[in-house]
């Protein structure tokens, strides 16, 4: 747009310039809303943590539970279980994921079973209660529990990602292990979600 | 249009110079109708007419079931089966609606194979191509957003996969797949949403059908020896061409009756044979299908995307060379939609200069391994992702690349094609005799 006899800018340059540049903010700033309105409303961002009432599941039961759309998983480990899931520590080497995924921990902490587990109530063996999100880590499939798939724990039928007893990823195209989502307990026989 | 010479059109009457005048869209018409040519397409040219017919049918079967189906993931469900019980013909008008989607994958895929083997992808017909890769891409979105409003089993969780797909893009996937579901996970937004989308995208599909066209009347169609037709001058190109009406309509007339005579018989006796029974189940998120799969004209793609998980060397290779930003699922996602690139950028890679496969004698064969391998693909894609399946998915998928990436381009190299014949009218001769233009029971020009 720049004048042939001029080397240097002309007013008229600068209104070309700034009549574009105006002209691109002012699309930009009509489209974004648009675009903005599929981002999670407000109704759907409010999401109450849910209490879960869990003095009914016994050592060997597994709960599923809706929280924020997902199924929650709560398993009441029996003593075997937990003696099966702390001995698979030792093959840490091997772990797809080596991070614990628990929201309750720091990022950094490893993935070993100690770090996945919820903290007993008292009186119960430590490592009893597992906590984690039903959603398998490769594309979201609910992964089939109670001693599924090689490792004893759970077995996404999807794309076959098997997880172990601390629903870490052992095998298979999941890259992470199972989230475990913010939990604590309310009081011995209520887990609060959320 | 385009640059074969023919008669144009002229209006006759005084309405149609008044109109002509205003708006050419008559000429319009008569260019578009009247295009010519090339007498010598086989029966593999029938599937654009297919695909037309098949459009026109979803968007109008659609639009009715609109009038019957709730976008609410308390009443979705209810209401598909109010459409199938209550409604008046209700049954009918969602069984072609939904088989429509399997003619129209049945159709897309013979017209693609038919373009990669005549070689209709080569200059100058890389636009027409891209556009109707195009298509392709809208076509499976579309199909795929319908599949999700029954709201069955199968349509929650192939949701959720299908999405998850975006999530495993690094860094910013996780909040695309929020975006595009409106939430943490599958409900009620992404339902409305995608109903939103199903109705909007036939219409997309629609207006690049017309550029589709627009392109291909523009440098005319290919056809079987791939030779161009002459255009020194009206007489020469009179000579390789037919006008498209009435010769190729009624052609193509007859075969997409034939066509429906055998939909129609599946959407009569067999309706949901290519439809899974967990769609008929309504959603429910604590349970996943035991067997997950999408729907079968997605299989092939769908195979790709399994085949590649973290035991697989390039899988290794590729999430050891990029820190770990590309892992398995990522790696699984780029093939699956590499699989769709490296077919949209064939016209670069095919380095042969023959265009149709009929004369390039090397090409053949590693053609028909292509369609085994996409047949293999799809079976392959059905079945569970455990034993020998991932393996045979795999070592389909590396031949889908390899023929696009590295067979293609060698061929053009290493391989001695025949002589194609010099004119579409020689072509015609050796099929129909040089004396068609004489013998009154053969079609010719001049009837």
């Amino acid at each position: 747009m720049s004048n042939a006899e001029h080397d240097h800018a002309t007013r008229r340059d600068f209104i070309y310039y700034a009549t574009a540049g105006a002209g691109a903010v002012i699309t930009g700033a009509a489209v974004w809303p648009l675009v903005n309105q599929m981002n999670p409303s407000a109704d759907v961002l409010a999401l109450a943590s849910i209490r879960v009432d869990v003095s009914a599941v016994d050592p060997g039961m597994q709960l599923t539970v809706l929280w924020q759309g997902k199924p929650v998983f709560i398993r009441h480990r029996t003593g075997a279980e937990i003696a099966d899931a702390q001995a698979q520590d030792a093959d840490a080497a091997s772990f797809i994921d080596g991070l614990s995924r628990n929201e309750n921990l720091d990022a950094t902490a490893d993935a070993s079973d100690a770090n996945r587990v919820m903290p007993s109530p008292e009186g119960e063996a430590e490592g009893a209660w597992m906590v984690q999100m039903g959603v398998c880590t490769h594309l979201g499939c609910v992964p089939l529990g109670d001693g599924a798939g090689d490792f004893g724990g759970w077995f996404c039928p999807c794309h076959g990602s098997h997880y172990d007893l601390a629903g870490r990823i052992r095998k298979g195209p999941a890259p992470e292990n199972l989230p475990v989502p913010p939990a604590a307990w309310v009081d011995a026989t209520t887990i609060e979600l959320g | 249009m385009g640059g074969i010479p023919h008669d144009h059109y002229e209006p006759k009457t005084g309405a149609e110079k008044w109109l002509e005048s205003r708006l050419p869209i008559l000429g319009l018409l008569y260019g578009t109708l009247m295009i010519p040519t090339p007498k010598n397409l086989n029966w593999m040219w029938i599937w654009g007419i297919v695909l037309a017919f098949t459009l026109a049918l979803q968007i109008a079967t659609g639009v009715v079931l609109v009038m019957h189906y709730t976008p609410h993931v308390d009443m979705a469900f209810a209401s598909v089966e109010h459409i199938m019980r209550d409604v008046n013909g209700g049954h009918m008008i969602r069984y072609f609606h939904m088989n429509g989607a399997s003619l129209f994958f049945v159709a897309v895929y013979a017209h693609m194979f038919r373009g990669l083997y005549y070689g209709s992808y080569k200059a100058p017909r890389e636009i027409t191509w891209i556009i109707g890769m195009l298509i392709f891409l809208m076509m499976m979105g579309t199909g795929f957003l319908g599949y999700v409003l029954p709201w069955g089993q199968m349509s929650f969780h192939g949701t959720a996969v299908i999405t998850g797909l975006f999530g495993a893009i690094p860094f910013i996937g996780e909040s695309i797949q929020t975006w595009l579901l409106g939430a943490s996970a599958v409900g009620q937004p992404a339902l409305n949403r995608f109903f939103s989308l199903h109705y909007l995208l036939p219409f997309v599909i629609a207006a690049l059908v017309i550029v589709h066209i627009w392109a291909f009347h523009t440098t005319g169609n290919n056809n079987p020896t791939g030779v161009e037709v002459r255009r020194g001058s009206k007489e020469e190109a009179e000579k390789d061409t037919l006008p498209f009406w009435p010769y190729f309509v009624i052609k193509d007339l007859f075969a997409l009756a034939v066509i429906l005579a055998v939909f129609v018989a599946i959407v009569g006796f067999m309706p949901n044979f290519l439809g899974h029974p967990d769609n008929y189940i309504e959603a429910n998120a604590l349970v996943t299908p035991a067997h997950i799969v999408p729907e079968w004209y997605f299989l092939p793609f769908y195979a790709i995307l399994r085949a590649f998980d973290n035991t697989v060397w390039v899988v290794i290779f590729a999430d050891w060379i990029s820190f770990g930003i590309i892992d398995a699922k990522f790696f699984g996602v780029l093939a699956m939609f590499g699989a769709i690139a490296v077919m949209a950028l064939v016209p670069w890679l095919d380095t042969s200069s023959v265009r149709s496969g009929r004369y390039r004698p090397m090409f053949k064969w590693w053609f028909a391994i292509l369609c085994v391998d996409f047949i293999v693909l799809m079976w392959a894609g059905a079945m569970p992702a455990e034993g020998i399946y991932p393996i045979i998915a795999l070592i389909g998928a590396t031949y889908w690349f390899a023929y696009f990436l590295v067979i293609l381009p060698l061929l053009g190299v290493i391989e001695k094609p025949t002589t194609p014949p010099a004119t579409i009218e020689d072509d015609f001769n050796a099929h129909y005799g040089s004396k068609a233009a004489s013998d009154s029971s053969a079609a010719s020009p001049a009837e």
